[in-house]
């Protein structure tokens, strides 16, 4: 029955749903998990890494998490492909407000320039939308650090703490049980990577299937993103016995 | 012929511009503002060609308007000062506006401050500026007198200093002028200063 809506994203099925939009929507929930916490001190981002084999040879260390600017940065789930051309429209805008303003973008603003590409796709004509959901971490003078979850439609919200890709429901509601408001950056690594191995299908967390990174603010007042290299994720996975299967609360 | 001139001091930022609206060797009116109050926390003085200075100034007003309306934060001085030069370099290479622009604000985080811009799009963050032949003499007077973190009263002791200099040096003297100020409570006019009033109000 819904067929005859299903192939354009422009249209409206009797029901009153967009069927492309929420395809692609059911596209990210195959994608490997990304999580993100907000913590007073800073923003945490932790993600799967999917594409794991001793083959592989890539430029850059990580899979899922991208600078957008010095003071935003984003992980992401979904079709790589479709959000690598909006990582680039989001780096482009966060120039082109510098070259204006000479001021960093506020996080939201950025979010809501990239939003508005997402929902474009979801009603001019012919196009199929961005199979792509995002946490951005960021931080600006007049919000502090900010964490913002948007979806294909264009939808988005600052968030305490989100998660997308695979198992994010399970994911989400274990954060709401897990999160506290005065939560530091540290411990909320320590919740991210708890959250993101009971969400995993593969039984072991190992650093060469995992991300970490962070936005915090230096004692300079610079803003500073940091991607945690495999081998302090390792000594931290040990430090708080994620290693091993069996040692994961149970 | 035009005098606009500002300065920063401590906790506020002052600009003063003359007010006749001149055309060849006819003056048309004494009461013409050529300070606008851009938004809450920021002014705008502008001289050049008049028709230029109010379609520019109130072109850059919206545009700030509309920033604080999309964005729900308004833009900082500085923010507002770069966008303005943003402008007026585009505007350059295509038809140029002949206006030249003092830009005071006030800001939470920063205090007060002071930009210059002139119609070629340069841009200089100033204690003291001015423009316009009243530059040569009221440069000179704040050069003399201005210290960092005047007061209120200290502040327009110098304005009037360097409208009494205009006055008594400069040949085509405008009669009038007006003062605004910007500090933390916002952005309003001061004082005129005024020798002349408009003919309608000297026959009555």
């Amino acid at each position: 029955m819904s067929r005859r809506y299903d192939s354009r994203t422009t249209i409206f099925s009797p029901e009153g749903r967009l069927y492309q939009v929420e395809y692609a929507m059911e596209a990210i929930g195959n994608a490997g998990t990304a999580i993100g916490i907000l913590s007073k001190d800073g923003v945490v981002l932790v993600g799967e890494k999917k594409v794991t084999s001793k083959l592989l040879q890539t430029s850059t260390s990580t899979e899922k998490m991208y600078k957008i600017d010095d003071h935003v940065a984003c992980a992401v789930a979904g079709i790589m492909s479709d959000a690598n051309i909006l990582i680039n429209t989001a780096r482009v805008q966060a120039q082109r407000y510098t070259f204006a303003y000479q001021e960093p973008m506020p996080v939201e603003q950025l979010v809501q320039s990239l939003c508005d590409t997402k929902q474009g796709y979801t009603q001019f004509g012919g196009l199929r939308p961005f199979g792509v959901s995002f946490l951005f971490a960021g931080w600006d003078k007049n919000f502090g650090f900010q964490l913002y979850m948007s979806d294909p439609s264009g939808n988005y919200g600052g968030w305490k703490a989100a998660a997308i890709g695979a198992n994010n429901q399970a994911a989400q509601s274990m954060l709401k049980q897990d999160y506290k408001d005065e939560i530091t950056r540290e411990e909320a690594v320590e919740l991210a990577l708890k959250v993101l191995s009971k969400t995993m299908d593969s039984t072991s967390l190992t650093s060469d299937k995992l991300e970490l990174a962070e936005v915090f603010v230096l004692p300079s007042g610079k803003v500073k993103y940091q991607v945690c290299p495999p081998e302090s994720l390792s000594k931290l996975l040990v430090k708080l016995g994620m290693t091993q299967p069996a040692a994961a609360e149970i | 012929m035009e005098c606009v001139f500002g300065l920063v001091g401590e906790g506020f930022s002052i600009v003063a511009a003359d007010t006749s609206a001149v055309h060849s060797i006819l003056v048309h009116k004494s009461n013409e503002d050529k300070i606008m109050v851009l938004d809450s926390h920021k002014l705008i003085a502008a001289s050049g060609e008049p028709g230029d200075r109010v379609q520019f100034t109130e072109y850059i007003q919206k545009n700030v308007a509309l920033y604080h309306f999309r964005n729900g934060i308004p833009l900082t001085t500085a923010a507002a000062a770069n966008f303005t030069r943003g402008e007026l370099a585009t505007a350059l290479r295509k038809n140029p506006y002949f206006v030249n622009i003092l830009l005071a604000g006030y800001d939470k985080e920063t205090g007060p401050s002071l930009y210059y811009i002139d119609y070629i799009a340069t841009l200089h963050k100033v204690d003291k500026g001015a423009f316009g032949y009243g530059s040569y003499f009221s440069l000179a007077t704040m050069d003399r007198h201005y210290h960092s973190r005047m007061s209120v009263e200290e502040a327009i002791e110098l304005v009037d200093k360097c409208i009494i200099e205009i006055r008594s040096r400069l040949v085509v003297a405008p009669p009038n002028f007006v003062i605004k100020i910007v500090d933390k409570d916002g952005a309003r006019e001061y004082a005129w200063r005024e020798t002349v009033k408009e003919a309608a109000d000297a026959s009555a």
